[in-house]
């Protein structure tokens, strides 16, 4: 890291980007070395591709009612006697297939996790940076926020707006209102890791002397923060991110089982398996087995790329 | 110093305060209590008078007023449900989730470490993978599957563990536990390694990562450079230096190991404060509702204040917050 | 000296074990919900009153065939039509040893009628009860009603001295800032007495040997552990696994596997639930829907449409796996005897379109409906598959499942009746039709104040007509001819769409043997355990 003064065109012209850093680095080569890390982002992709397509891809369209009919109800997977061609890994109790259950689900549970990791990051480095920087009273109220936030669990977030949702929008139902619902309250559960990452990136990089020369030489703070700070961060973000989002699916599908996830006639992967848990004991496995098996992957599939990624950006494990 | 921590105490109080607030207007919110207080029959006029009669009609500012009065002596009110004091009904149900807390903290230390520790030295080790795989698939499925897949296993196909309950316990005045009793630790096995599987796979990441920075350090390589054993080297010194942030984090994650707790507790009714708190959210308690948030949020506050407090004491180079502001 | 508290508490603990694997008497047994309170008037609600009717006894009880029989009263006459007398039973002594005597049959009704209880419909409030001496009670009506003491078994006698010594007279609100005695503490003149509550967590009874009736007695177990299980899985995991001696309700698509398991079975059987839709037949334009300036549901035929679309035989196999009984009437045909007569319209989609085509919805229209989630068996999975099969007539239904909790709060009269379109359930409480005219077929008004529970507004003054004579007639055949004619109005005009009759499903240990009453209730008397 350079940390002499620059001149102000110097600054300016000086690619700081994350971009840049990536591909300066091995990272790569970090990549193509290992097997696994290659096998998660296939899976992770092939999920992001499945879910993108549903639509196309998706024997059927598991949200169209009138396309359900309950006498296709309970089918064991194709391969299983009683099993239909129609619907290879089965259906539920309401005659849904399966396979495009899945599909769709993944479409739901991607969705509202990036959309909280999205959120969740937004406001973390906003408030981080701006915490950070400025200071003072500004920053001890970002971060006694943070704190009441933390006293706040997920889950307890979740209940409570979900309960709130409902009793300012009265009459508004579920279907309308989960994704925001979820959006919101998995993404206040996550920023501020975001905040405190940036904010403490921000108060170390602050005191240095670059920082102090650009501000003489009349660069605007923002900038500066934007420029300087940003690309510093940007590696454990991207990493806190990653995690981020596999723990959002898995909450997402918390919170289902607590009834406050996506309805049951807008599934995502944690509502499939919820409504097929009440079937383990009765034998129709395919229900809960599939979804849960699809939720693992995806949930496993993209630790692994966090996990691959925080090593690959640590220059000091390089 | 002290300033410091009667700085922290204030900010601690007016947190307090805040999730008061929120909590209540939250819960001006959620659902009508009236009608899970009354049978279906309940005429509308003998609703309307329950209400009044509740202060449920009462200007909202009166009803902030008075919930925060009462929550600063710990008085929740009377349970809509089941017309008991709420402090007394959370008491009661407390020592059921600490002691199953502590219980999935301590299994989530004691296997967590020794696996981190491992998976740190031997970086390229196929055991080590393994472990770090399988940790993940154990983060990798949600937890209340992870709960019916165990009771699944373990009560109904091989039958030798309990699939709900706390077993025998033995009441010791002011403390119900369920440690002494051969049913009571039976009992407590399928959900402290459900609750206690998230934990450990931090920890052992968390140990892992502290194991490769500080085994590159300078220090480390002059212990070595001394000739001290390997066996020295990782465990005297290295470990040492990792066991700082895994309490810190451990201690941080306290909390939500008694807020995750709810999901738990609910697969294998575990008569805690969590179960209650989800049922009350179902019944729309809200006295009991108020009284869970604030207690979640009191321990939250203290955890964080002794770790901040612990933070300056240990780490100088930690500025005070708030104390030198450019 | 913690130490020896802690050493005693241990050894009483090893003590207790080995006295109760000697005897193995002792019943456990789960239900879904917990109870509330030990107070019998502050719940009105079936799984608590029947579970304090293990503890309290009524002037009447009921028995496994839910046929009135004599309890504390060992009979009962109708001096005059508006003049009722009850014979009280001699030598009944409540669990503190206290007699029972007409005084407290005065007091229990007093109690009952107070502000606070739940209960209040078990007497009318201007019922007089008289005391004639310590064993006869003289119920004075203003006018004649032929079903007075239906309820009763279920308003359970307290003991006056033990209420008025223990402060606990008045019923427990929740405003209170104490607990009440009688909440915490039960003192009764039933077969069990309880010996512990721990709210939510764990109620434990034990047999009362002073019981009036325990020569009789016809059980073999001397003490019951009660817990609350919410999760399905988990209730049913403890039964199969064997810690449990009997479980309820079982999940409907778990019923085959308790039966195969080893050691375990599934008892079933009719429930006296009636679990139907209503509409809003009230409002001049629907709340939730994307008709404007007028209200389809107003239109006899799309009620029909909707009635039609329905197929309930496939409800029944596939969502009730059998277990329900779909009907043509409001009230289960356990409950009036004139239920044969009626059918129910046939499943016909085809006829359905057709229906919507000559109301003027060749395309159909959306409406949102109402769910609950947690309240009745397979609730959200029955409305998500009448959502379904409407989309097949062209109906778009969004579907708003909720927990009760939420879905009451909506619904009902105490939020102005929010809704379009939604699915209840009704058990009349008094077994008897009456209960269903009056509360959800009879005209409501705009507020609420009658027929609190005709969510839709349903309203034919035919029909209130007929339920004002049906009240007041003592001639249970005529009686029964007024209500056919009412409920056959009610049908033709499908005020409401009846689904069926959901069924009770029970896990029990193969070594005991009970009673399975169809108001799901559960009586220790009937238990036996080998």
């Amino acid at each position: 890291m350079t940390s002499g003064p620059e001149t102000r065109a110097e600054f300016l012209s000086k690619p700081h980007g994350f971009t840049t850093r990536v591909l300066d680095s091995d990272i790569l080569h970090s990549f193509k070395q290992s097997k696994l890390t290659m096998v998660a982002a296939f899976v992770t992709l092939a999920f992001i591709i499945g879910a993108a397509f549903a639509p196309w891809i998706a024997p059927h369209n598991p949200f169209d009612m009138a396309s359900i009919d309950l006498m296709d109800s309970l089918l064991p997977p194709a391969w299983e006697e009683g099993g239909d061609s129609r619907f290879p890994l089965g259906t539920d109790d309401q005659g849904r297939d399966i396979l495009s259950g899945i599909l769709y689900g993944a479409r739901a549970s991607l969705a509202v996790g990036f959309a909280s990791v999205l959120f969740a990051a937004t406001l973390g480095i906003t408030l981080g940076l701006a915490a950070g920087y400025l200071g003072g009273t500004f920053g001890t109220i970002v971060m006694r926020i943070a704190d009441i936030q933390l006293t706040f669990p997920s889950i307890l977030i979740a209940l409570l707006i979900d309960g709130v949702v409902h009793g300012l929008f009265e009459g508004v139902s579920r279907a309308d209102t989960a994704y925001w619902v979820l959006i919101v309250s998995i993404g206040l559960s996550f920023w501020v890791q975001y905040a405190r990452t940036v904010r403490a990136s921000t108060m170390v990089e602050r005191n240095k002397e670059y920082v102090q020369a650009a501000r003489l030489i009349g660069i605007p703070p923002g900038l500066i923060m934007l420029r300087h700070v940003l690309p510093n961060v940007m590696g454990p973000v991207l990493v806190i991110a990653t995690i981020n989002l596999a723990v959002a699916i898995i909450l997402e599908a918390t919170l289902s089982f607590l009834g406050v996830g996506m309805p049951s006639t807008q599934p995502s992967l944690g509502t499939l398996i919820d409504i097929g848990q009440d079937f383990l004991f009765s034998g129709e496995w395919w229900i809960t087995i599939f979804p849960g098996f699809a939720l693992a992957a995806l949930v496993l599939a993209v630790n692994l790329l966090g996990d691959w990624l925080r090593d690959a950006l640590n220059p000091k494990l390089r | 110093m002290t300033a410091f921590i009667i700085r922290r105490l204030l900010q601690a109080v007016l947190v307090m305060l805040v999730v008061a607030l929120i909590a209540f207007l939250m819960f001006r919110f959620v659902g009508d209590p009236i009608n899970q207080m009354v049978g279906i029959e309940t005429t509308p006029e003998q609703r309307e008078a329950l209400r009044v009669r509740l202060g449920l009609r009462d200007p909202i500012l009166v009803q902030l007023a008075r919930f925060i009065w009462n929550a600063a002596q710990f008085n929740f009110g009377t349970s809509y449900q089941f017309k008991q004091p709420v402090s007394e009904m959370i008491l009661q149900r407390m020592p059921a989730t600490l002691e199953l807390s502590m219980v999935s903290a301590i299994f989530a230390l004691i296997v967590g470490i020794p696996m981190g520790v491992y998976t740190g030295i031997r970086r390229e080790a196929w055991l080590s993978k393994l472990f770090l795989t399988v940790s993940l698939v154990g983060i990798s499925l949600p937890p209340f599957l992870i709960g019916i897949l165990l009771i699944f296993i373990f009560a109904v196909n091989l039958q030798i563990l309990p699939s709900f309950g706390r077993g025998q316990v033995v009441d010791l005045g002011f403390w119900s536990t369920g440690l002494l009793t051969v049913s009571g630790l039976k009992a407590l096995i399928l959900p402290a390694i459900t609750l206690g599987l998230f934990q450990l796979t931090l920890i052992m990441r968390l140990v892992r990562s502290e194991m490769l920075e500080v085994l590159r350090t300078d220090y480390i390589k002059f212990a070595r450079a001394r000739g001290l054993t390997e066996r020295a080297v990782n465990f005297g010194h290295a470990l040492k230096n990792t066991m700082i942030p895994v309490i810190t984090v451990t201690g941080l994650q306290l909390g939500s190991i008694i807020a995750f707790a709810i999901i738990t507790e609910t697969v294998f009714q575990w008569p805690g404060m969590g179960l209650l708190f989800l049922q009350s959210v179902q019944n729309v308690d809200i006295p009991i509702m108020a009284a869970y948030l604030m207690l979640i949020a009191f321990l939250f506050v203290v955890i964080n204040l002794i770790v901040d407090i612990l933070y300056t004491v240990v780490d100088p180079r930690v500025r005070l917050d708030g104390g030198a502001a450019v | 000296m913690a130490f020896r508290k802690l050493a005693v508490a241990a050894g009483l603990t090893v003590a207790l074990g080995m006295a109760t694997s000697a005897q193995a008497e002792t019943f456990k047994y789960a239900f879904q919900g917990e109870l509330k309170g030990l107070d019998p008037y502050s719940l009105n609600e079936t799984f608590s009153l029947g579970t304090l009717g293990n503890v309290y006894e009524g002037l009447t009880r009921r028995g496994p065939e839910l046929e009135i029989q004599p309890a504390l009263a060992e009979s009962w006459e109708v001096v005059e039509p508006t003049r009722w007398r009850f014979h009280l039973r001699k030598g009944v002594k409540f669990h503190n040893g206290n007699d029972f005597t007409a005084d407290d049959v005065v007091f229990s009704a007093d109690r009952v009628r107070s502000q606070e209880s739940d209960l209040k419909t078990r007497i009318g409030a201007d019922v007089k009860v008289e005391k004639v001496d310590d064993y006869t009670v003289d119920f004075v009506l203003p006018g004649p009603n032929p079903i007075l003491h239906y309820e009763w078994d279920t308003w359970g006698i307290m003991d006056k001295e033990w209420a008025e010594e223990n402060d606990t007279v008045k019923v427990m609100s929740a405003s209170d800032e104490s607990p009440s005695y009688a909440g915490l503490h039960a003192n009764g003149t039933g077969p069990f007495k309880i010996t512990g509550h721990e709210t939510g967590v764990k109620t434990t009874f034990e047999e009362n040997k002073d019981w009036w009736d325990y020569g009789n007695k016809k059980f073999n177990i001397d003490s019951v552990e009660l817990t609350p299980i919410g999760s399905d899985a988990t209730r049913v995991a403890a039964l199969l696994s064997g810690e449990l001696d009997m479980v309820y309700p079982v999940p409907v698509q778990d019923i085959q596997r308790v039966d195969g398991n080893d050691g375990t079975r599934a008892l079933t059987g009719p429930e006296l639930r009636t679990i139907f839709l209503g509409m809003d037949q009230m409002r001049d334009e629907l709340l939730y829907s994307n008709v404007k300036g007028k209200n389809p549901f107003k239109d006899p035929k799309v009620r029909m449409a909707f009635y039609q679309a329905i197929d309930m035989e496939a409800i029944k196999q596939k969502i009730m796996r059998g277990l329900a009984t779909p009907s043509a009437l409001m009230i289960s045909p356990f409950q009036f005897a004139l239920s044969d007569q009626f059918e129910r319209f046939p499943y016909d989609p085809e006829a359905a379109k057709k229906l919507l085509v000559e109301a003027g919805y060749p395309d159909g229209f959306e409406v949102t409906m109402d769910c609950p989630n947690d309240r009745y068996v397979n609730d959200e999975a029955i409305c998500q598959a009448v959502v379904s099969m409407l989309a097949k007539i062209g109906v778009t239904v969004d579907l708003n499942a909720q927990p009760k909790a939420k879905y009451f709060a909506k619904v009902l009269q105490s939020n102005g009746f929010d809704t379009s379109f939604y699915l209840l359930g009704w058990t009349p409480g008094s077994f008897d039709s009456w209960n269903i005219l009056s509360n959800i077929i009879h005209c409501r008004s705009e507020e609420g104040s009658e027929a609190p529970f005709n969510l839709g507004g349903y309203c034919n003054p035919k029909v209130d007509e007929i339920t004002a004579k049906v009240l007041v007639e003592n001639d249970p055949d005529k009686r029964n001819e007024m209500i056919a004619e009412a409920f056959k109005i009610h049908m033709d005009e499908v005020g409401h769409i009846p689904l069926h009759q959901q069924g009770l499903a029970w896990g029990v240990a193969d070594d005991v043997e009970l009673a399975q009453r169809a108001d799901n209730t559960l009586m220790f008397y009937h238990v036996n355990k080998n």
